[in-house]
C-alpha cells in the first residue's frame, strides 16, 4: 500500500463515518418532515431532539474532515470536483446552513408557530442535504469530473448515476435514522413510539432494497467502469450489503430494534465501501487516479501524523460521548 | 471587466460570510472559559447563582455554536467554490493547519455535546473538567485558522520555480510562518474581548432594566474581567503585530499609514483619505507614523510610489479601517480601566461600581469590540490585495470563473440576515422565557395548543 492508497483510505474513513452517522442524522431530520401533524409527530420530535441533538454537530465534522483530507492530500481533485459541480455544492452548502440553524433553533424555539417554522426548516433541508451529496457522488463515480475541473455545469451532477446516488443517499439516510429511532424510543421507554418508527424502518428497508438492487440497471447503462468493478472485486461487499439486509429487515420484523442497528449499518457500509472500492484506483472515475491528484508527499505524511493525532484526541471523546448517549439515563429528558 | 464584477462578486460573498462568522468563533474560542470559571465558583462554594448561570450561558452557547458551525462549514466550501485556483495550487501547502483544526473542531463539538447534555446526569467535577478540551480546542482551533491566514500574509515553506511548479513542499515552514504568532495571538485575545464585552453588555442592559441581582452582578462581572484583560493587552499585542509589516507586507503598512511616499520621519494621518494618489483631510502628527511603525523617528515608512499601481491595496477604506480599529480598541481600554478603579475603589467603601454610566459604556464597549474586529479583518484582508497570497498569486488568479456569484451571495445575504436575526430572537425569547418560568429547562412547544 503506498502512501496515497493510505490518504485515499483514512479519508475514506470520514467518507463512511460520514454516511453512518451524519447519514442517521439527516434521516432523522426526513422522518420529522414525514411525521407531518400525525398522532405521533410531537413524540416523534421529541425522541428526534434527544437522539441527534448531542451528536450531530461532532457527526458533522466528518464533512469537513473530507474536505480538508481532499483538498490537503488532493488539491487539484478538489478543485475539479468543486468548479464542475458547483451547483450541487450550493445546493448541500444551502441544506446544511438551514439544517443546522433550523434544528438549534427550534428546541428553543417560544411559540409552536415558531417551532413549526424552524422544524419545517430542518426537515426538509435534512431531505435535501444528502440528495445532492449523493448526486455528488454519482458525478465523480460515473466519470463525469474531468481531471482539469470546469465540467459541464449541469449534465456533469444531472446523470442517471447521480440520480441513483441522490436517491440511495436519502434512503440509506432515512432507514438508518428509522432503525436507529426505534432502538432510542425503546431505551426511553416509550415502546409505541420505538414500534410506530421501527415499522416505518422496515417499509423503508425493503423500499430501499427494492432501489438498490434496480439501480444496477442505470448503473450498468451509464457507468461502465463503476458496474464492472461493482460486479468484479466490489461484488463481496454488495453481498454482504445484501445479506445484511436482509438480516435487519428479519430483526425490524421481530422488533429487535437494538440489533437491528447494527445489521442497518452494516448494510449501508458495506454499499458505501463498495463504491469506494470500485472507483479505486481513480480519484474522479475514469479521469483522475489517486496518484496524479496526489499533492506533496511531505503534506501528506503530516496528514497521517494529524489522523493519528485525532484517533489519540476525538475518536476515544467520540466513543465516551457515544457510550454516554446509550445510557439509559441519558436517553431519557433532563430531570425527567 | 465581467471578470472584474465576478472577482468583486467573489470577494464580497468571503467578506460577509468570514465576517458573519468570525463572531461566532469568537464564542465558540472564549466563552467556555467563561462558563468554567462560573461553573467551577458555582461548584466550589456551592453558589446556586453561578451554576444557574452556567447553566444558560451552556444553553445559549448551544444555539451560537450551531450557528457558528455551519457558517464555518460554507467557509470551506467556497474555499473551494470561490477560491479553485488558491487551494488547487497550494491546498497540500496551505491545507494542513486545515486538517488539524478539524481535529479541534471533532474534539469541541464532542465535548459541547457531552457538556450541554450532562447537566443533571455526569458528576458535577467529570462535567466541569468536559469544558477543558473545549478551552483547548478554542486555543488550538484558532492557532490553526490563523496560522493559514498568516501564511497568506508571509507564504512559507515551498519553492516556486520559473515555469511555475511548486516543490520542497514543507508543511511545517508553512504553518509556522513570520506572520504566525502576531496574527494567532492578536485574533485570540480579540475572541475574549468580544466574546465579553457582548456578553457583559447584556447584562448590563439587564442592570440598566433594573436587574441589579447577585446573577446579573456575577454576568456582568466575569466575561467583563476577561475581557478588560483582553482589551488591555491587545494594544500592545497589536502593535508588535504591526511592526512585522515594514519588512513583510510593506504595501499593507503604507495604506494602513495612507503614505504616498516613502520617507523617514513620517507622519502619522489621523483620518484622511486618498485621493488621485494625493492624502486629503487627514490630521498630520509629525514623526508619529515612523515612531509608531517602525520604533524611531529616523525609519523610513514605505510609501505607495515604491508599489506599480496594479500591486497598490485600496488605500482609504484600509486607511479609515485600521485607524477605526485602533480607536475602538483604545475606548475599550479606557472602559477596561475605568470598571477596575470603580471596582477597586467599590471594595474600599466606594460607590457601587455599577453606575448607569458604567453599564452603559459596557454597551457601547460591546459595540466597540465587534466594530473593531471587523475593522481589523477589512484592514488584514484588504490590506492584502491584490494578492490572495502576498506577492505570489493574484485574487483574479484564484477566482471561479463560474458566473453567477451575484446570485449566491444575494441568496447567502438573506439566508445569513434571516439566521442572524432568527438566532438574536431565540435568544432574547430563552432570555425572557428564563426570567418567566424561573427554571431552566425550557419546553419545546411540538404539541397543540402547547404554548407557553
Amino acid at each position: 500500500m503506498s502512501l496515497v492508497d493510505l490518504i485515499a483510505a483514512l479519508m475514506f474513513v470520514g467518507v463512511l463515518a460520514y454516511s453512518i452517522f451524519g447519514g442517521a442524522d439527516f434521516g432523522s431530520g426526513i422522518w420529522d418532515l414525514l411525521a407531518l401533524d400525525t398522532e405521533y409527530a410531537p413524540a416523534l420530535r421529541r425522541q428526534i431532539d434527544r437522539s441527534i441533538g448531542p451528536v450531530w454537530e461532532a457527526n458533522h465534522v466528518w464533512l469537513i474532515y473530507i474536505l480538508v483530507f481532499l483538498w490537503t492530500a488532493f488539491p487539484t481533485g478538489f478543485g475539479a470536483i468543486m468548479t464542475t459541480l458547483y451547483v450541487p455544492w450550493l445546493f448541500v452548502g444551502l441544506g446544511i446552513v438551514l439544517r443546522g440553524a433550523g434544528f438549534a433553533f427550534r428546541k428553543f424555539a417560544a411559540t409552536r408557530a415558531s417551532a413549526r417554522m424552524f422544524g419545517i426548516t430542518f426537515a426538509a433541508s435534512s431531505l435535501i442535504t444528502p440528495f445532492f451529496l449523493g448526486m455528488i457522488a454519482g458525478a465523480v463515480a460515473s466519470g463525469r469530473v474531468p481531471a482539469e475541473g470546469q465540467g459541464d455545469l449541469l449534465a456533469s451532477w444531472t446523470g442517471p448515476t447521480s440520480w441513483v446516488g441522490g436517491t440511495l443517499a436519502v434512503l440509506t439516510c432515512a432507514f438508518l435514522a428509522a432503525t436507529f429511532l426505534a432502538a432510542d424510543a425503546q431505551r426511553a421507554h416509550d415502546p409505541e413510539l420505538a414500534a410506530w418508527i421501527g415499522r416505518r424502518a422496515l417499509v423503508c428497508g425493503l423500499v430501499t432494497s427494492v432501489v438498490a438492487v434496480g439501480a444496477i440497471v442505470p448503473i450498468e447503462i451509464d457507468s461502465e467502469t463503476l458496474a464492472g468493478k461493482l460486479q468484479g472485486r466490489g461484488a463481496v461487499l454488495l453481498v454482504v450489503s445484501a445479506l445484511a439486509g436482509v438480516a435487519t429487515l428479519w430483526l425490524l420484523h421481530r422488533s429487535a430494534w437494538a440489533t437491528a442497528r447494527i445489521g442497518a449499518a452494516v448494510a449501508v457500509a458495506a454499499i458505501v465501501v463498495g463504491w469506494g472500492v470500485a472507483q479505486y484506483p481513480d480519484l474522479l472515475a475514469d479521469n483522475l487516479s489517486l496518484e496524479d491528484a496526489a499533492g506533496a508527499r511531505s503534506t501528506q505524511i503530516g496528514l497521517v501524523i494529524t489522523f493519528v493525532f485525532a484517533a489519540v484526541t476525538a475518536v476515544p471523546a467520540m466513543v465516551w460521548l457515544f457510550i454516554l448517549v446509550n445510557r439509559r439515563d441519558w436517553a431519557t429528558d433532563e430531570h425527567a | 471587466m465581467l471578470a472584474l464584477e465576478q472577482l468583486m462578486a467573489a470577494r464580497w460573498q468571503m467578506a460577509i460570510s468570514l465576517g458573519s462568522h468570525i463572531i461566532l468563533s469568537c464564542f465558540g474560542v472564549a466563552l467556555p472559559a467563561m462558563i468554567f470559571v462560573v461553573h467551577r465558583r458555582g461548584i466550589r462554594r456551592n453558589d446556586q447563582v453561578a451554576l444557574d448561570l452556567a447553566h444558560k450561558w451552556a444553553k445559549a452557547a448551544a444555539v451560537l455554536f450551531a450557528v457558528g458551525a455551519v457558517s464555518g462549514t460554507i467557509l470551506s466550501f467556497e474555499m473551494g467554490l470561490l477560491w479553485p485556483g488558491l487551494m488547487s495550487r497550494y491546498g497540500d501547502v496551505l491545507g494542513l493547519p486545515f486538517a488539524l483544526e478539524g481535529v479541534a473542531f471533532f474534539v469541541e463539538a464532542i465535548f459541547m455535546g457531552i457538556y450541554l447534555y450532562g447537566w443533571g446526569r455526569l458528576p458535577p467535577r467529570t462535567h466541569l473538567l468536559t469544558l477543558i478540551p473545549m478551552i483547548v480546542s478554542g486555543v488550538f482551533g484558532t492557532f490553526c485558522v490563523l496560522a493559514v491566514n498568516a501564511w497568506m500574509n508571509a507564504p512559507s515553506g515551498f519553492t516556486l520555480l520559473p515555469d511555475g511548479t511548486i516543490t520542497d513542499v514543507n508543511p511545517l515552514a508553512a504553518i509556522f510562518n513570520r506572520a504566525l504568532w502576531q496574527q494567532f495571538t492578536h485574533m485570540f485575545v480579540a475572541c475574549y474581548a468580544v466574546t465579553g464585552f457582548l456578553t457583559a453588555a447584556v447584562y448590563a442592559k439587564g442592570m440598566l432594566l433594573g436587574r441589579r441581582d447577585a446573577h446579573h452582578r456575577l454576568g456582568f462581572t466575569v466575561p467583563f474581567t476577561f475581557a478588560g484583560i483582553a482589551a488591555l493587552l491587545q494594544p500592545v499585542i497589536g502593535h508588535i503585530a504591526g511592526m512585522r509589516l515594514a519588512s513583510d507586507q510593506p504595501s499593507k503598512l503604507a495604506v494602513m499609514e495612507l503614505a504616498t511616499t516613502t520617507e523617514s520621519r513620517a507622519p502619522l494621518y489621523l483620518g484622511g483619505i486618498l485621493i488621485d494618489g494625493e492624502q486629503r483631510f487627514g490630521i498630520p502628527i509629525p514623526w508619529l507614523g515612523s515612531l509608531i511603525s517602525r520604533s524611531s523617528i529616523n525609519r523610513s515608512v514605505p510609501g505607495l510610489d515604491e508599489f506599480p499601481i496594479e500591486d497598490q491595496p485600496p488605500a482609504t477604506i484600509v486607511h479609515l479601517s485600521f485607524q477605526t480599529m485602533i480607536g475602538c480598541g483604545s475606548l475599550m481600554a479606557l472602559i477596561a480601566l475605568w470598571f477596575a478603579w470603580r471596582w477597586r475603589a467599590a471594595r474600599r467603601g466606594g460607590p457601587d461600581p455599577f453606575s448607569k454610566r458604567m453599564l452603559q459604556a459596557t454597551i457601547t464597549a460591546g459595540a466597540l469590540s465587534v466594530i473593531a474586529l471587523e475593522c481589523g479583518w477589512i484592514t488584514t484582508e484588504v490590506g492584502r490585495q491584490p494578492w490572495i497570497v502576498y506577492g505570489i498569486m493574484r485574487v483574479e488568479d484564484a477566482v471561479t470563473s463560474n458566473g453567477g456569484i451575484w446570485i449566491t451571495l444575494a441568496v447567502m445575504l438573506v439566508v445569513y440576515s434571516a439566521m442572524g436575526t432568527a438566532a438574536a430572537l431565540v435568544l432574547r425569547s430563552m432570555a425572557q422565557r428564563w426570567r418567566d418560568s424561573g427554571t431552566i429547562d425550557l419546553p419545546t412547544p411540538y404539541d397543540p395548543g402547547s404554548d407557553p
